[in-house]
């Protein structure tokens, strides 16, 4: 593609940037050529305006900031804590793994460019990545407590392209959690980038919990490439923040794969949440299930996009894709856009998208026992997203993202 | 004094008026059934009682313990005492039976100025309450009606009251659907509750019911309007005689 005028927001963001390009090989520069802002005319962005992202000047951290870390801990969650504050990597914060079988290392830049790049965001990440975490767990290691990476904004106007490059070999387990948080009403622009191989037989879990403010954009994109008998859940959790984009491209490069991305939505009034899913079954006998669960109040936003390939060569297949949701406002909006590409033809794969209101008989029939609106309403959606929370099997991250939701009234006490 | 008053009470949905005008008074301890013909108004009345609000009262009073309980969203009725048995039953996909009688008796304590029960407590009115009504512990951990028989949902229901503890229950015919033994599970129930205190509406299409649960005195609904009203013989008669007599009876009167 060639671009011949430039866009004003691309203008601002390539001047942010400064001389400071950091692919040490390739050439940022034919990179950043070929892209500019995605607009809603590109298909994948249709409902994604990326306008208020644009008009903002976002800038690095030149410093490693420090803060309290207390208040963004998961109570009772033995964990291993990897800490992140405005996009760079705090070592000093940080309680890296001590155990045999896994290894972290940091970089503060992007050693190796993409094979291919799909937008410009996801150049500008690694132009101006702010900080690398590499992970290694060894063959057969089953890690005996979580990692727990903690993304913390502690200024205004930060921008923050985190990366986590992992690589989890044959036979081992694990567990991640991530989470994503502010020091306050903060504005900022957070693209977190993960890379991640598991590969044969290799199980792992990770849970991802949003809890941003509203003048916040948080940008996550996860590449999973899943190799034979390999298991991978993830559950998307957003809670909270201004503008969400989720974009799960999960590979199933193997036999006997399953992959389970899971998760809900809250978003309330001009919130923004996206969830855009790719799962791309390469080779027969693999399962996928994605349950997504919104309820969407005030002015809100929500889309959902699933796309589903089967390769002619995936016999086999199971393919589930679900996605319900609730409006309890008339001006809450929710895009819903499910697509199922199959190339092979003996596979199972279904896919439903839903939207509607609660469901009056079920509001009036609590009312009529006492409970009252606000209540009545808590409890059904409550009741209507128990089914992805159930998903998380962590206790103390059930539990703490349980509390969150409660604590914003957004759940049944 | 009366526990509920009811006085020329108009109400419509959609236009149409399906009360005409219902005079009705319950004193405390009195059982009242109230009997009529398909489209009578019977489940209206129930309704609108209970604050539906897809139906729109145009005239007319009812004084519920002294207030006006026209005026009152239907989650404070309940509190006030006032309890309706659902004809059916809503099934709500999980919401724990539990839960969902834990936050409702949880309302009923506070508008009351009492404190919430503790979990021991509150297992053990559960055990009580629902060995009235037999119904199994699995299903007070089921979620609210799913997958229940039409004879559970019943049961629940009564189930329910027994927790809340009104003053003025209304039953929707609740004997609808039930074979002879769910019937007879569901009048224990409903008798073991009746207290000087207590009033129920008993609202049937059958005398059947009226077996078990003995009424104080029978109305006959009509045309959105109470148009006789006698005792338990009077359903014995309706049993036997059919509703044309009083169609024809009020038809007259008009």
């Amino acid at each position: 593609m060639e671009t011949t005028t430039v866009s004003p927001a691309k203008e601002k963001w390539m001047a942010a940037l400064g001389s400071s390009h950091e692919f040490t090989n390739g050439n940022v520069a034919v990179v950043m050529e070929q892209f500019d802002f995605p607009t809603t005319r590109d298909e994948d962005w249709k409902y994604t305006r990326v306008a208020r992202i644009a008009n903002e000047t976002w800038l690095k951290s030149e410093r490693v900031e420090s803060c309290d870390l207390t208040p963004y801990l998961i109570p009772g969650l033995d964990a291993y804590t990897l800490v992140f504050v405005n996009g760079r990597y705090n070592a000093t914060m940080s309680v890296a793994p001590t155990e045999q079988g896994i290894h972290i290392s940091h970089e503060t830049t992007v050693a190796h460019p993409r094979a291919e790049y799909k937008h410009f965001f996801q150049a500008y990440a690694d132009a101006a990545c702010t900080d690398v975490l590499n992970v290694l767990v060894e063959k057969n290691a089953h890690i005996s407590k979580p990692v727990h990476f903690i993304h913390i904004i502690t200024q205004n106007t930060v921008l923050a392209q985190p990366q986590i490059h992992a690589i989890v070999m044959p036979g081992s387990e694990v567990q991640f959690a991530e989470s994503f948080v502010a020091q306050g009403e903060l504005s900022s622009f957070t693209h977190r980038t993960l890379h991640m191989q598991v590969q044969d037989n290799a199980h792992v879990h990770w849970d991802k919990i949003q809890l941003e403010t509203d003048a916040q954009f948080l940008m996550n994109e996860e590449n999973v490439r899943i190799e034979n008998n390999g298991r991978f859940n993830i559950n998307t959790l957003t809670v909270d923040g201004g503008w969400v984009r989720n974009a799960l491209n999960i590979a199933l490069d193997g036999l006997n794969i399953e992959a389970n991305l899971h998760g809900f939505y809250m978003p309330r009034r001009k919130q923004f949440v996206d969830n855009h899913t790719k799962v791309d079954h390469r080779l027969p006998h693999c399962n996928s299930n994605e349950l997504y669960k919104g309820v969407l109040n005030d002015q809100s936003t929500g889309v959902f996009n699933g796309k589903v390939y089967v390769h002619i060569d995936a016999q086999k297949t199971n393919a589930f894709q679900s996605c319900g949701n609730i409006l309890l406002s008339d001006d809450a909006q929710m895009n819903t856009k499910p697509e199922l590409e199959i190339y092979a033809d003996d596979v199972k794969c279904s896919h439903g998208t839903t939207t509607g209101q609660l469901d009056e008989e079920a509001l009036f029939y609590l009312k009529s026992r006492g409970l009252g609106e606000d209540n009545a309403r808590r409890l059904l959606t409550s009741a209507f997203i128990g089914d992805v929370l159930a998903k998380i099997q962590n206790e103390a991250i059930r539990d703490y993202v349980t509390h969150q939701l409660t604590q914003r009234e957004l759940l049944f006490a | 004094m009366n526990l509920i008053s009811i006085n020329n009470l108009r109400a419509s949905i959609e236009e149409k008026e399906i009360l005409r005008g219902l005079t009705l008074d319950v004193k405390p301890g009195e059982v009242h059934a109230i009997m009529g013909p398909n489209g009578s108004g019977k489940s209206t009345l129930a309704s609108v009682l209970a604050g539906r609000e897809d139906y729109e009262v145009t005239g007319g009073s009812v004084t519920f313990q002294g207030k006006d309980l026209l005026d009152m969203p239907a989650e404070m009725r309940a509190r006030e005492g006032l309890f309706l048995a659902f004809q059916y039953p809503v099934e709500i996909p999980g919401v724990s039976n539990m839960n969902f009688l834990k936050a409702a008796v949880g309302e009923m304590r506070k508008h009351k100025g009492l404190e919430p029960l503790a979990a021991k407590d509150f297992l053990k009115l559960v055990k009580e309450k629902a060995a009235l009504v037999e119904l199994q512990d699995h299903l007070a951990n089921r979620a609210v009606n799913e997958g229940f028989s039409g004879g559970e949902k019943k049961r629940n229901e009564i189930f329910q009251m027994a927790m809340l503890e009104p003053t003025l229950a209304i039953l929707d015919e609740t004997d609808s659907g039930l074979d002879i033994d769910a019937l007879r599970i569901v009048a224990n129930g409903v008798n073991a509750l009746r207290s000087p205190e207590r009033s129920f509406i008993v609202i049937t299409h059958y005398q059947r019911l009226l077996d078990y649960i003995v009424p104080d005195f029978v109305h006959v609904l009509y045309k959105g309007r109470i148009v006789k009203s006698g005792t338990k013989e009077l359903a014995i008669e309706l049993e036997e005689r059919g509703y044309d007599w009083i169609k024809e009876e009020a038809e007259a009167n008009a």
